[in-house]
């Protein structure tokens, strides 16, 4: 489902040209569970907003269920953004002054989706993670955990294939990211792809396939004992 | 995203910061409320003008001695050497056709003095038929006649306000007044009629056409009032009067001005008069736009991130330039309301409260003034909102 090849970034900081990806080729199956680590600094979420539709790579060519991103435009890669991905930011990036409800309709309100549809299609995925009873809450009334879910909530509203959490556990304790992780590992089973950024090696472990960063290149691409080839399970979400 | 969506957006964006947009209202609320003042006095002044050209008399004509330079509009300046004289009024109603009445005027000032009050006021020589030409009526006793004008007799009708003035509660008819030290008797007193273009007919001593050129020692007239048999006849009075008179003095050293060519001329100075205050008033309606625009510029970069995350979760450039724009608008357009009710409230208010205030709100002014509101939303939020939109999402999210 997604296909890297020879991926370079480069940022150029006056003068000065630092490559912050080097040669990156990756390939991504449907289904699959992958964890990205690596030190900091190393291009993690780099390579993730890459793969999110959210940048675009200096160097080489990323296709995205047989399509170069690279020939697409601005216009469509909102689109991918809206309907085929889901994001999950380290630090939630829910808007503020509104509550959980509207801001998990956001993608749907984009998607063009009718308000009532919106509404009930927002509210059952807040209920499938668990916060059913939180809907009417603004983001500075929930906890770091509550809002991580409504974050996911508003990632999973579109039925996206691909789940792309950049760190998603980073601001929260281990308990509410054991939670986090939990909702993740369910939707992995009902067939949605994942990508988790990670510094926990605890959560890194749970993934299928581990791939190592360091300094813009993969030194490591593990696949887990026990693990199928990709190809999740069938129905779930959709 | 529909436009429902986008204005329930916008709605939300301004009432999370009630005090700053409502401030950037009040610059397109001003400038609204102004425009639509301005222009209610302009067009009130118009109306005025055309009512009060109106009850002069529609079938007017005013030769005046001396031939203006442009045409239309009463001359400004006269040529003082050429003079009309009682017998071209004369010769007029003896032979025009398109003509119903006549009226040779002498116009001087006066002392006027009854025992041993006085009043400095205007001495106006008439004949019979200035009462009809300029639709004035006598309250008691009579105006003056032909018989009066033709046996040059000292007698005189007074103006409401000259006999207030002269004689109080008191019967002036029979009396005796000295009008620049000659005796005059008085033989009726007009009814009220009040100001007209600042020229108060009631503050008047009207006096027979032929006394009048003997007490100011004159054989010229002032003005020659004619009043055409009807409406539709003013034109040809105008030609027959000028070929009369030309006929008399040989060259046309006068100028008729007629009943519509007056009010053409006042309207057309009204009219300017009216952009010029529409205009002035626009401009503090541009200057309310500059302060939309303003107020965007920082909502924009103070969301920065909110647009990243819109943009990260599938919204289009056009979604984020249209959510601004509409913002933009729906501040100018509110403020254009606002100002609206304002001005038509204030103008609908003063015209109430005062009958005699020249001011009319006009749909026309309504409708630009609230039009421009929105194009100065949509001109002045244009540049902030396609800013919004061409933000890159990473960086906009990275904007803390
Ligand atoms: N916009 C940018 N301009 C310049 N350098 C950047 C920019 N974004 C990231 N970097 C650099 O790229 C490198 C990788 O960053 P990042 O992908 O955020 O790493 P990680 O997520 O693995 O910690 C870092 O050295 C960072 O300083
Ligand atoms: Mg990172």
């Amino acid at each position: 489902m997604i296909q890297l090849k020879d991926i370079s970034k480069v940022y150029t900081l006056g003068t000065q040209e630092v490559e912050v990806l080097r040669n990156i080729s990756l390939e991504i199956k449907p289904g699959e569970f992958l964890s990205l680590v690596g030190p900091s600094g190393s291009g993690k979420s780099t390579l993730m907003n890459i793969l999110g539709c959210l940048d675009k790579p200096t160097r080489g060519s990323y296709f995205f269920e047989g399509v170069s991103v690279a020939d697409l435009s601005d216009d469509q890669l909102a689109e991918i953004r809206n309907k085929k991905i889901g994001f999950v930011f380290q630090s939630f990036h829910l808007l503020p002054r509104i509550n959980a409800l509207q801001n998990v309709e956001l993608p749907l309100i984009y998607a063009g989706v009718p308000r009532s549809k919106r509404k009930e299609k927002a509210r059952e995925v807040l209920a499938a993670v668990d916060l059913a009873d939180r809907i009417y809450h603004k983001p500075n009334e929930l906890s770091g955990g509550q809002c991580q879910r409504v974050a996911i909530a508003r990632a999973l509203v579109n039925n996206p294939q691909i789940i792309l959490a950049d760190e998603p556990t980073g601001n929260l304790d281990t308990k509410s990211g054991n939670e986090i992780l939990q909702i993740f590992e369910k939707l992995n089973r009902q067939g949605v792809t994942l990508v988790i950024v990670t510094h926990d090696l605890s959560i890194a472990r749970r993934a299928h396939r581990i791939v190592t960063l360091r300094d813009g290149e993969i030194i490591k691409d593990e696949v887990r004992r026990g693990e199928r080839e990709g190809g999740g399970m069938e129905g779930g979400w959709r | 995203m529909g436009i429902l969506e986008s204005i329930r957006v916008a709605l939300e964006a301004l009432s999370s910061n009630k005090v700053r947009s409502a401030l950037t209202m009040l610059g397109v609320i001003i400038g609204v409320f102004a425009v639509i003042c301005l222009i209610a006095i302009g067009e009130g002044a118009k109306a005025y003008v055309s009512k009060e050209l109106m009850g002069i008399g529609s079938n007017l004509l005013v030769v005046t001695p001396g031939k203006a330079k442009t045409s239309g509009g009463p001359p400004i300046s006269v040529d003082s050497a050429k003079k009309l004289t009682y017998e071209d009024a004369e010769f007029i109603a003896r032979r025009s056709t398109a003509v119903k009445q006549v009226a040779p005027i002498v116009m001087g000032t006066g002392k006027v003095k009854y025992e041993n009050r006085s009043r400095d006021t205007t001495v106006l020589g008439v004949t019979y038929d200035f009462q009809q030409v300029r639709n004035l009526h006598v309250e008691i006793g009579s105006f003056i006649s032909a018989d009066d004008v033709d046996a040059r007799r000292k007698v005189c009708t007074l103006g409401r306000v000259v006999k207030q003035e002269l004689f109080g509660e008191s019967n002036p008819l029979g009396k005796m007044v000295k009008i620049n030290d000659v005796s005059f008797r008085v033989i009726g007193i007009m009814e009220k009629k009040g100001v007209t273009f600042g020229f108060n007919i009631d503050d008047i001593v009207f006096i027979p056409v032929k006394t009048a050129q003997e007490l100011y020692d004159t054989d010229k007239l002032f003005e020659i009032l004619a009043a055409a048999t009807s409406e539709k006849e003013v034109d040809e009075a105008k030609r027959q009067i000028t070929q009369l008179l030309i006929k008399r003095h040989r060259e046309e050293d006068f100028t008729i001005t007629t009943q519509a060519a007056m009010l053409e001329s006042m309207n057309s100075i009204l009219t300017t008069l009216t952009w010029v205050l529409g205009a002035i008033a626009g401009i503090s309606l541009v200057v309310g736009g500059i302060g939309i625009m303003n107020i965007m510029l920082v909502s924009v970069s103070e969301r920065t991130s909110e647009i990243g995350i819109r943009k990260a979760v599938g919204a289009k450039r056009r979604d984020i330039l249209s959510q601004f724009l509409v913002e933009s608008i729906t501040i100018s357009a509110l403020g254009g309301l606002l100002g609206m009710i304002l001005g038509v409230g204030l103008a609908r208010g003063l015209a109430f409260s005062f009958p005699s205030l020249p001011v009319k709100v006009s749909l026309w002014s309504i409708i630009l003034a609230l039009s421009f509101s929105v194009f100065v939303g949509i001109f002045f939020g244009v540049y902030p909102a396609h800013k919004a939109s061409k933000l890159d999402p990473i960086e906009a999210l990275r904007h803390e």
